[in-house]
């Protein structure tokens, strides 16, 4: 594997787009769990897949050739906002968003999808990921838009992590709390779109949340449970690679099953220390 | 310190409060009591600018309410704050780290005085051996604590507790009292705290106000004790026995 990663851009693009993907997913994935909003991912996910098929349709139709993480980037974002509004609307059902920002993603992609009369490999592709999608450009277009991300996480980080303990005393305690909101959930939004050309639409929420199950179990403290998040979430994506490659899977699938037994890994190491804990106390 | 005149509120369709006028004295330890549902919360809300009042003006520190800005001169702890999400892995230190988070400012990170004001104000509580504990692996009252210190530590003037004590066991509700006799009258920051607890409150308390709709009784914990049971059931809507401690 190494030797081919050297030898074909296309491996390298991937590769490197992958380190990328497993620091930022996990990144934001911790803030998403602490707020038990996991299945915003899923929802936000679908709306992006809604973009990328009318990327496709452009491209077949109209031979307009933007690249559909583009469109898909425009519509995960267009679908952030909509759910914080709809979430101030139902204030108190605010999970109401997750299955109408869902279902209306999964129905725009299905008219888009006919209307082009059905796509092939490139779709499957975005759905599960892909060891060769990753194009130069695409590479460095994630990697910019990450590098952004990581900034923004950096100087917001305080304001993210005391909002989303106690949104009142945030509030009372002068932060704007609709702004910060929406600044998140627009990164999220961010996030999923680049993450996609690695681990697909369908899997893309697993890579944000399993790393975080996982850590949660072991971690003393948020900025542990971030560091922890991240490690698992890089180990899941390199290994998750070089088994789709060899095995000509489409990552997305590897990956996640990496991190599930990576998270089945950390369940077990907690029951058996703290048995030990147990023993050693007794005696 | 805190000011408001002739405020009325409702909520969609149930009048809260009606016409209540007070005023808290710079360097008070204020007790607000009355019954459930008495709009005990709301007036805190409404002086946090939580909520907005229908009539009538606030005031905070001198300013109308609209144009305040130095919100890191109030500190609160709300009636909720026990009921945080139990998983969520913030150590004590991260916790009580939260309460500089806007005093600092947006674009600025933590330095080391921070660092140092965060480590005191655990100490101050007494919760030095578990700052870097979960929060979520510790007893109903040691989190509380930890949201206390979480207020002091942006050095409020002013610091109002919503029934901080529901559910912390006797001894330590006179720990509690004890220490925020001690802010109040060492480091001269106002108290207003909501209880239930008349009992132990009267004992340290400058000022009690009892609030059922409308203001039904400002004065000091003699005249407090005073009233004779009659009256307080008049307040309080239905019959009480006024607990009272002996020492
Ligand atoms: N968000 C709300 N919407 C509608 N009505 C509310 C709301 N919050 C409180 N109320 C009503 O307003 C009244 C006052 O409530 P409030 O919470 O201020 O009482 P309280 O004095 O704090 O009571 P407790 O001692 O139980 O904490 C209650 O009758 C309650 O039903
Ligand atoms: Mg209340």
């Amino acid at each position: 594997m190494l030797a081919d990663i050297i030898q074909f851009d296309f491996l390298r693009n991937t590769f490197l787009t992958g380190i990328i993907v497993g620091i930022i997913a996990p990144l934001l994935g911790t803030f998403i769990i602490v707020r038990r909003l996991s299945l915003i991912a899923d929802a936000l996910s679908h709306v992006t897949l809604a973009g990328i098929a009318f990327g496709l349709l452009l491209e077949k139709k109209y031979m307009v050739t933007l690249s559909p993480l583009y469109s898909g980037m425009a519509f995960s974002v267009m679908g952030s906002i909509f759910i914080e509004k709809l979430r101030r609307v139902y204030q108190a059902y605010q999970e109401l968003a997750i299955p109408i920002i869902l279902s209306g993603g999964v129905g725009l992609s299905v008219i888009f999808i006919s209307l082009a009369d059905g796509f092939n490999t490139d779709l499957f592709n975005y759905l599960f990921g892909s060891v060769s999608a990753v194009s130069k450009n695409d590479f460095l277009m994630i990697t910019g838009i990450s590098i952004v991300i990581m900034i923004v996480i950096t100087l917001f980080y305080k304001e993210l992590f005391s909002l989303s303990f106690d949104e009142e005393h945030a509030t009372v305690s002068g932060i704007h709390a609709k702004w910060i909101h929406l600044l998140f959930i627009v990164l999220t939004a961010l996030v999923i779109a680049v993450s996609i050309r690695i681990v697909g639409v369908l899997l893309v929420s697993a890579l944000m949340t399993l790393p975080v199950a996982a850590s949660m179990r072991i971690a003393k403290g948020f900025k542990q449970m971030i560091g922890f998040s991240i490690a698992f979430g890089e180990i899941a994506v390199i290994i998750g690679l070089i088994s789709g490659y060899y095995f000509s899977i489409p990552p997305g699938g590897t990956i996640v099953m990496v991190a599930i037994i990576i998270l089945l890994l950390s369940i077990s190491v907690k029951r058996i220390t703290f048995r030990t804990q147990r023993k050693r106390d007794r005696k | 310190m805190i000011t408001m005149k002739d405020v009325s509120f409702h909520y969609e369709n149930k009048d809260v409060l009606k016409n209540i006028n007070f005023e808290i004295p710079r360097g008070a330890f204020m007790g607000l009591v009355g019954p459930n549902g008495g709009g005990k919360t709301t007036l805190i809300k409404l002086i946090l600018g939580l909520l907005k009042p229908d009539k009538g003006d606030i005031f905070l520190f001198g300013e109308p309410i609209h144009k305040f800005k130095a919100w890191n001169k109030i500190g609160f702890v709300s009636q909720k704050s026990n009921s945080f999400n139990k998983g969520f892995p913030a150590t004590v230190y991260e916790v009580v780290s939260m309460g500089l988070t806007a005093k600092i400012g947006y674009f600025k990170f933590p330095t080391k005085r921070h660092k140092q004001k965060v480590l005191h104000a655990i100490d101050q509580v007494g919760m030095k051996e578990y700052t870097y504990e979960n929060i979520g692996n510790l007893s109903g009252g040691q989190q509380q604590r930890v949201f206390i210190a979480r207020s002091l530590v942006s050095e409020p003037e002013l610091l109002i507790l919503d029934e901080p004590t529901v559910g912390v066991d006797y001894e330590n509700v006179q720990r509690f009292y004890e220490l925020l006799h001690d802010l109040n009258t060492k480091k001269n920051i106002t108290l207003l705290l909501v209880t239930h607890d008349t009992g132990t409150m009267t004992e340290y308390a400058t000022d009690i106000v009892c609030l059922n709709q409308t203001l039904h009784f400002h004065g000091d914990p003699e005249a407090y004790c005073s009233l004779s049971e009659t009256e307080l059931s008049k307040f309080y809507g239905h019959p009480v026995n006024l607990v009272t401690h002996e020492h």
